[in-house]
Parts: structure tokens; sequence; C-alpha cells
């Protein structure tokens, strides 16, 4: 059974339809990215995915339940967890306080604790600025506040939209690293990405969305080497 | 000099006063980006809820002191302020969370006047005195007098005040409120139920203004339906003479505003010649107010209005 099941989904926002019925599902442990153009209504999308946004029509079920009347606070401790665009990060928080701010619906100290410190390791950075406001903190370093807040939140899904949006080549590297990492780690992972031949090299499975529709899917290595892919995104 | 020291004392006492008012308006303002106009009005609510309670406790015949009957008033006030607070935000703004900002405002006065009038109501027109239950004896400070009463009220004001900064800047439900002024949408997905953080700071700026209501009340003697009006207004000035939206800043501005306006009424009738008198001295907050605006909009400790966009 799939972990996550969207069937027929429309959202509008104030009289645009910004996605026009889509079917999509990602089966437990899949790493599975959306790529597609500026606009084509992959963060709506994922909005609709956390309850930010209400769908027009259609079902989503998780979990294999339908996801209709949960508010936006709950999805986290269902384990559905999204990084949003543009990082999200706190910037008046410090890095040390957004980390506690992904584990905020949980209580057991030590684990959130040890955690932290695991993400620390990861990301050394951002353990010498533990205590510096994270709206001081570089785009990159921002984006592993937003990575590492969201590994306290123990998702079970985790949404990612746009990772590498803004960031350095070396970064963006970086940040891929960890993405694979945590879907190693058996977290399974909707990639959302304009960055399209990255997104697919780390994937499972991809689908391309265009003007609020799926118009791919299929297994990742056939969407790299499909020719309609490379000529609308990978530019070759 | 003695004027000059109990000028400074006079506002220090003032100010801690406002202090603890500004902080009503400039949480909820960080966490809404909302002016409550109707704080002061829970502000006056606080003192008079507080004189009728004591009035029942007397009326009891319990034989206690009388320190210990206008805490006992107090504490039994605060629950009724800070329901009144969670009434107000559920009843009046929420359901103008995403009206433009015009809406809410005008709300926040039309509440105002309504809460005054029920205050009417309830209580009338006239001064109520508070009951004469407190020790008023004055101490002497290098030629100045303050009361016990007023050293009472400064202290407890600032341990209030710490304890707030404290529960802010280090607990979990303080981290949750900063998250969600800073991103509310973000703070959501972490798991905070963002109504449940608004509650809880209409909350607890409703029983901080209830706590200063009954201070106000203790220092001049009396309360009265109106009070809420101007003192609002002055720890709104206070607010944005700090920043508003910082929590610090409301302190600093509070008892800055507290000073500057004892210190104005204090040396306003040598200023102009005796031309005006010290009952003139609401034009130094209202000075204050104007002129932060002009220069300084962002108040002393403020942030940068352009990052909230």
């Amino acid at each position: 059974m799939s972990l996550l099941e969207v069937k027929n989904l429309k959202v509008a926002y104030g009289g645009i339809q910004a996605v026009k019925g889509i079917d999509l599902h990602i089966d437990q442990g899949e790493l599975v990215t959306l790529i597609g153009a500026n606009g084509a209504g992959k963060t709506t999308t994922l909005r609709t995915l956390v309850g930010m946004v209400k769908p027009a029509e259609g079902t989503i079920q998780y979990d294999g339940k339908p996801t209709g009347k949960t508010p936006v606070f709950d999805f986290v401790r269902k384990g559905l967890v999204m990084v949003p665009e543009g990082r999200g990060v706190f910037g008046r928080l410090t890095v040390e306080e957004n980390l506690r701010m992904g584990a905020y619906y949980r209580n057991d100290e030590s684990a959130i604790r040890s955690e932290i410190d695991y993400v620390y390791e990861l990301f050394p950075r951002l353990k010498e600025r533990m205590t510096q406001l994270a709206g001081t903190l570089s785009g990159g370093e921002q984006q592993m506040v937003a990575m590492g807040r969201a590994m306290l939140s123990k998702p079970k899904l985790l949404l990612l939209d746009e990772p590498s949006m803004g960031l350095a080549p070396i970064i963006v590297q970086k940040i891929f690293e960890i993405v694979q990492m945590i879907s190693k780690q058996g977290v399974t992972i909707l990639l959302v990405e304009q960055n399209a031949k990255l997104a697919l090299e780390i994937s499972d499975r991809g689908y391309v969305m265009e003007s609020g529709r799926i118009t791919m899917s299929g297994a990742a290595s056939e969407l790299l080497s499909s020719d309609a892919v490379q000529k609308a995104y990978l530019g070759e | 000099m003695d004027i000059f020291l109990q000028q400074i004392l006079n506002g220090l006492v003032l100010g801690s006063i406002y202090a603890l008012i500004a902080l009503g308006y400039t949480m909820v303002y960080g966490i809404m980006g909302l002016i409550n106009f109707a704080h002061g009005e829970v502000v006056m609510f606080g003192a008079m809820v507080t004189i009728s309670i004591i009035g029942m406790l007397t009326g009891m015949g319990l034989s206690l002191p009388g320190p210990v009957v206008v805490l006992l008033a107090l504490m039994l006030a605060i629950p009724v302020c800070m329901l009144m607070g969670f009434a107000i935000e559920r009843i009046a703004y929420r359901p103008l969370r995403n009206a433009p900002r015009l809406a809410p405002l005008i709300t926040a006065i039309g509440l105002s006047i309504v809460l005054q009038n029920v205050a009417i109501l309830i209580w009338g027109r006239n001064y109520i005195p508070f009951p004469p239950l407190l020790p008023h004896d004055p101490i002497n400070v290098l030629g100045a007098s303050i009361t016990d009463l007023q050293v009472f009220i400064v202290i407890s004001a600032i341990a209030i005040m710490a304890g707030l900064l404290f529960m802010v800047e280090k607990t979990k439900l303080g981290r949750a409120m900063r998250a969600t002024s800073q991103n509310p949408a973000v703070a959501g997905l972490m798991g905070v139920n963002v109504n449940t953080i608004i509650s809880a700071t209409f909350v607890l700026g409703a029983g901080l203004g209830a706590v200063a209501g009954v201070m106000v009340a203790a220092n001049y003697d009396q309360a009265h339906s109106h009070m809420g009006f101007l003192i609002g207004l002055k720890a709104f000035t206070a607010a944005v003479l700090g920043g508003i939206g910082n929590l610090g800043g409301a302190v600093v501005g509070g008892i800055l505003l507290g000073v500057i306006e004892s210190l104005g009424a204090g040396y306003i009738g040598d200023l102009t010649g005796g031309f005006l008198g010290s009952h003139y001295q609401d034009i130094f907050a209202f000075a204050v107010l104007i002129l932060v605006l002009v220069f300084r909009p962002s108040g002393l400790l403020g942030e940068r209005v352009a990052e909230r966009a």
C-alpha cells in the first residue's frame, strides 16, 4: 500500500486553477521527485499535502487515511513534514532554537538532545553557529538549519520544496547528499525541484508537472534519458 | 535637587506601571501586527473588578489584614481579565484574521467604546475610591519621599516583567510565541497551534493589564470607568517609544515615558513661567509619541519594520 495516494487533486487560488487534477502515489521508502518549470503547480501541490491549502476537489490519503480534516499543526505529529520553499527558517531565533522548533511536538528531551548533536555532526558549521540568529546565516547554512529542523520532526514522509534554490553548486551537492542519506535511513521523500537532472539522479521515480497537470511519470532513469525531459528540463 | 529626585521616583512608579501595560500592547502586536486598543479597557476592568471583589470580601466580615484582602481580590480579578482577553480575541479579532488591516483596527476602537460603556452600566460614571486597606507610609530618600506601597509596586512590576521575559526567552511556550510572531505558517508546520499561541498571548497580556490596573487604582486611591483610555494610550506610546513588537523595548519605553512625564510635570511651571501647570503633564507623553513617530518610527529598540513584509 502506498504511504501517500493522491487522486484527481484540483486546487484553485483566487480563481486561478493551479493544480488541475493530478494523481500521484508514493510508496514506503521511495525517493520520488516532482519536477517542472516555475509556476507548474509543484509548490501548491506540496502545500495542499500538508493542509496549508484546501483542495477544490480530489482526495489525499496518507498512511491509509484521508487527510481532509486534519489541521496544519497535526501533520507533523503524523510524520508528514515539509521543508517549505525559501527554507522558512525563523530568522530571529538562534540556530539551536530553530532546531528545537522542529522537535516542538515531542517531549523526549534526552532523545531530542542527542538528535540535535547528530545534526551538528552532519553540519559542523551549524555547531559553530548554534547561538547565532538564523537570519544572519548564509543561504546554504539556512538550508542546513531547515533540513536539520525537519530531521528533528522525525518524518515518515518528508516533503522538500526546492532545497537547491539560490544555493551555490557545492552547497547543493552537500544538501543532496543529506537528502540521499535521510532516504537511506528509511524516510520516504517527495522532492520538488527545478534542478531536474540532479533530482532525477538521486530519485527512484519522478513526475513531470506542467501547468497544473502531470504530463509524464516513471522511473527516474527513464525520465532522465527521455527526449522530452532532456529537451525541456535538461537543456540538451 | 529634591524636586528632581522626587520626580524621578514618581516617574519610576508611573513608568513601571506603563511598562506592564505596554507589554500587553507589544506582545499582541508582535504576534498579530495588531494594535489592541481595547487593552486599556482590560486594565480598567482589572481595577474595577478588584475593587468590587474587595467590597464583597470585606462585606463577608472576614478579619484579614488589608493587603491580604487586596491581593486575594487581585488573584480573583486576574482570571476575570484573562477570560476577557481571551474573549476579545476570539469574538472580535479572530473572524477578521485575514481582513484588511483597517478592519481589526476599527474593531479595536469600537470594542474599547463598548467595554467602557459596559463598565459605566456596571459601576456608573463616578470615581470609585480604592478601599483604604494598603499602607501609604512615606519613606524618605535623600529629601524626596516614596511610599512603601509605591516601592512594592515598582518591585513587583519589575519581578513580573522579569518573569515574563524569562518565559518568552527560555521556555518552550515562549519559543513558540516568538516563532509564531516571525512566521506563523512555518510555526504551524512545526506543530504549533497558532490559534492557541495567539490566545495565550492575549491572556498573558490581559493578566499583566489587570495587575497594572490595580496598581494604578491603589496608587491614586481611585478608579473610574473611563480611566482605561488615557492610560492605555500612554502605555501604547511607551510601546512605540521602545519599539513596538519588542518586549525589552516596552519595558524601557514604559519606564522612560514615566520619568519623562514626571519630570515634565515637575518643571513645566518653571519652564513656562507659571503659564502651564503640572496638570498639563499629559502633553509630554503625546509629544514623545509624535517625536518618535516623526524621527524614529521603529522606536528605541525597534525591529526593522521592512523585515515583516
